[in-house]
């Protein structure tokens, strides 16, 4: 029979982390070969921490993050964002928890080219149909924040690497979310710009008290990490966390 | 190239609309100044009762036109109210020994007037056909169509064209009018005029009148005119109403077959009719009388005008078609092009529902920007089509009558046509939307 009081830390312990993951499994068929991505993955990301997922390519990082980020589905295993298991919601349901508690950073910037900086980083509050004057505030507060108030309306073909990445961080910022997702952020920038965009993550992660999780194998990421996961083969191999010396194999 | 699309094809139907429109607007101008918006006829005259207007006359004319003049509900509405007669005849020449039947119209010629001054609709091509010949002449003269005069050989006097040797050559020698008629001619024949007629030549119309007994008259000609279809240019008789009364009736009571009304606007024959139709029923209870509209006294009117929309619906459904795959085909561009920016925008948070309603949303822009464009070329190109001045011969008519797009002012053929292309476009990019609304989010992310 099932201790209560286990069962109620286990409960609370869900409650209070960002990401845990149970079981997971993910396997991909390319044309008629199964490819396994994800092995039985257990895992827990601690609530307002820098997270890096780091490992060879093919080893399964980006899968990974898909799968935190709601945007994919494992094929075993159970996830739970932000306290709610996510694997029963329906698309539309994933497309509100996504909007509401999740923003996203890729490693191609994924600005839509047609809308000037501010309002890339305004859309996801039009989306959630806040009022104009509280957009407005959000908007510039975080285009300061990234040091872009000056190019405010640019469209992304008129600003540089860099310069998209700060924007899409600001978009990712701008509704408040629980976790920000970020897929190799500086993978296309070069060593200067990325340590610049490492640091503004990490300050802006400590301003605003999110979780940020990463996929990255830039050592420099991972020299600004609280924890690192280390992932190969589908499986993870070991964790680090920063205030926790001992390293735990999973 | 797809907005281009669009707007030819807009254009198409826009065009061919409006040239529907003018057409629609001439043949109701043509019908109307002919046969008037109503007529009150006894109400078996239109179905069995053409050949026999002793039976099937109207013997109180008179006093109905009176009332339908006076009548408050009517009298507004108003052009003309006026009698006619209508009748088959022979007509013959007997200095040249040609017959042939024809069919008499028996006119009040200064209403006939007003009848034919009708344009409601400002058409350039029926300005210039207002005069009637008949118009300040004796009772005892008549208007013939061309057809008439040429079979009855009056073209030299009546200085009627294309009128070739054949027509003399075909009198067949002896072949002369019988001599009961010309006999009876003669008694008909009134003394050697001095009156306008004099000098004009004179046919003789034999009728059968109201006792079936068979009665003639002479009649000087004033004119031939081209009745403009060649099927009536060829029985074509029109003279004053008191003469073909005469004819008919001699000295018995006069009749008329029917009391043409015709009002300042063809919208206004709903309420018309309903008043006429309320004085039917009381007032003039128990008379045998009917009303009939012109759509229903020409019916070619009608079988035109669907033959055109059924031509207009062929080829609004092949704009449609062509529109629907140029923009379902341009839409998908549209979404393989944009698959990163669909996968970025699912994944920070837009439902299927927002994907879909993006692209639908285009489409109807599309189709919006297409519409507006669309109409300002067709309205420059009508505009273009009106000052060529074009013209063609009808099917059925002999003379030729101008090409004209009647586009400015048909506000529901644009409206209609713009809310149809932009539906069109949204149809066309419902596919499409629904494709990327399903595409999988890290694939979508994944494409560069």
């Amino acid at each position: 029979m099932p201790n209560p009081h286990a069962l109620a830390d286990d409960r609370q312990k869900r409650s209070m982390h960002p990401v845990v993951l149970t079981g997971i499994s993910k396997t991909y068929r390319l044309d008629a070969v199964d490819v396994p991505a994800l092995i039985d993955i257990d895992l827990i990301v601690l609530p307002n921490r820098f997270t890096v997922i780091s490992g060879p390519s093919g080893s399964g990082k980006t899968t990974l993050l898909n799968l935190i980020g709601c945007i994919d589905r494992p094929d075993q295993g159970t996830i739970i964002v932000g306290g709610k298991q996510v694997q029963g919601l329906s698309d539309d349901a994933l497309s509100d928890f996504r909007a509401r508690r999740l923003g996203f950073v890729f490693q191609n910037f994924n600005l839509l080219p047609v809308l000037t900086a501010y309002e890339n980083v305004e859309y996801p509050l039009v989306l959630a149909a806040v009022a104009p004057a509280e957009r407005r505030a959000r908007v510039e507060q975080l285009l300061a924040a990234v040091g872009l108030a000056a190019h405010a309306r640019k469209r992304p073909g008129q600003l540089s690497g860099g310069q998209r990445q700060r924007v899409a961080i600001a978009r990712a910022l701008v509704r408040n979310p629980q976790i920000v997702l970020a897929d190799e952020p500086t993978a296309n920038l070069d060593s200067k710009t990325g340590a610049e965009i490492i640091d503004l993550m990490r300050s802006m992660q400590q301003q605003q008290r999110v979780s940020f999780i990463f996929s990255s194998h830039d050592p420099k990421v991972l020299e600004a990490a609280d924890d690192a996961v280390y992932i190969n083969d589908g499986r993870v191999t070991l964790v680090k966390r920063r205030h926790d010396v001992s390293a735990v194999r999973s | 190239m797809t907005l281009v699309a669009m707007v030819l094809g807009l254009m198409a139907v826009l065009l061919f609309g409006g040239y529907i429109a003018h057409i629609k607007y001439a043949l109701q101008t043509d019908v109307v100044t002919r046969t008037g918006h109503l007529q009150i006829q006894h109400k078996d005259y239109f179905s069995i009762g053409t050949g026999n207007p002793a039976t099937f006359g109207i013997s109180d004319y008179e006093r109905i036109l009176e009332m339908v003049r006076r009548d408050p509900v009517l009298a507004p509405m108003l052009v003309v109210a006026t009698p006619t007669l209508q009748f088959g005849a022979i007509a013959s020449n007997s200095a040249e020994s040609v017959t042939r039947t024809v069919y008499v119209t028996g006119v009040v010629v200064e209403d006939q007037k007003r009848l034919h001054e009708w344009n409601d609709y400002g058409l350039q091509e029926f300005e210039s056909k207002h005069h009637v010949t008949l118009s300040g002449t004796a009772p005892d003269t008549a208007v013939i169509g061309t057809g008439v005069a040429r079979v009855l050989q009056l073209c030299g006097p009546l200085n009627v064209p294309d009128c070739g040797p054949s027509a003399v050559a075909a009198r067949a020698p002896g072949a002369a009018l019988p001599a009961d008629i010309v006999a009876l001619a003669s008694q008909a024949k009134p003394p050697e005029p001095e009156v306008p007629g004099h000098g004009l030549p004179r046919i003789e119309v034999l009728a059968a009148n109201s006792r079936g007994a068979p009665n003639v008259a002479t009649i000087s000609v004033v004119d031939a005119e081209f009745q403009g279809v060649k099927e009536l240019d060829d029985v074509y008789v029109g003279m004053h109403l008191s003469q073909a009364q005469k004819l008919v009736f001699g000295t018995a009571p006069p009749k008329v077959t029917a009391i043409v009304l015709q009002f300042h606007h063809t919208e206004q024959i709903p309420a018309a009719r309903a008043r006429i139709e309320e004085l039917l029923r009381t007032t003039l209870e128990g008379e045998p009388l009917g009303l009939v509209d012109y759509e229903t006294l020409d019916p070619i009117y009608k079988q035109t005008l669907a033959m055109f929309a059924a031509i207009f619906g062929f080829i609004s459904v092949l704009m449609g078609a062509i529109v629907l795959f140029t923009v379902t085909n341009t839409m998908s561009m549209a979404v393989a092009e944009r698959t990163g920016e669909i996968g970025t925008l699912r994944a920070i948070g837009l439902r299927r529902s927002g994907i879909r309603a993006m692209f639908v949303g285009e489409g109807i822009v599309l189709g919006c920007i297409g519409a507006v464009l669309g109409i300002g070329a067709s309205l420059g190109m009508a505009w273009i089509i009106n000052e060529l001045g074009f013209s063609w011969t009808p099917p059925g008519r002999v003379d030729r009558v101008p090409v004209a797009v009647h586009l400015a002012g048909e506000n529901a053929l644009m409206l209609g046509s713009a809310v149809a292309l932009a539906l069109v476009a949204a149809l066309s990019a419902l596919l499409p939307a629904v494709r990327a609304s399903h595409m999988n989010i890290v694939d979508a992310l994944r494409h560069i």
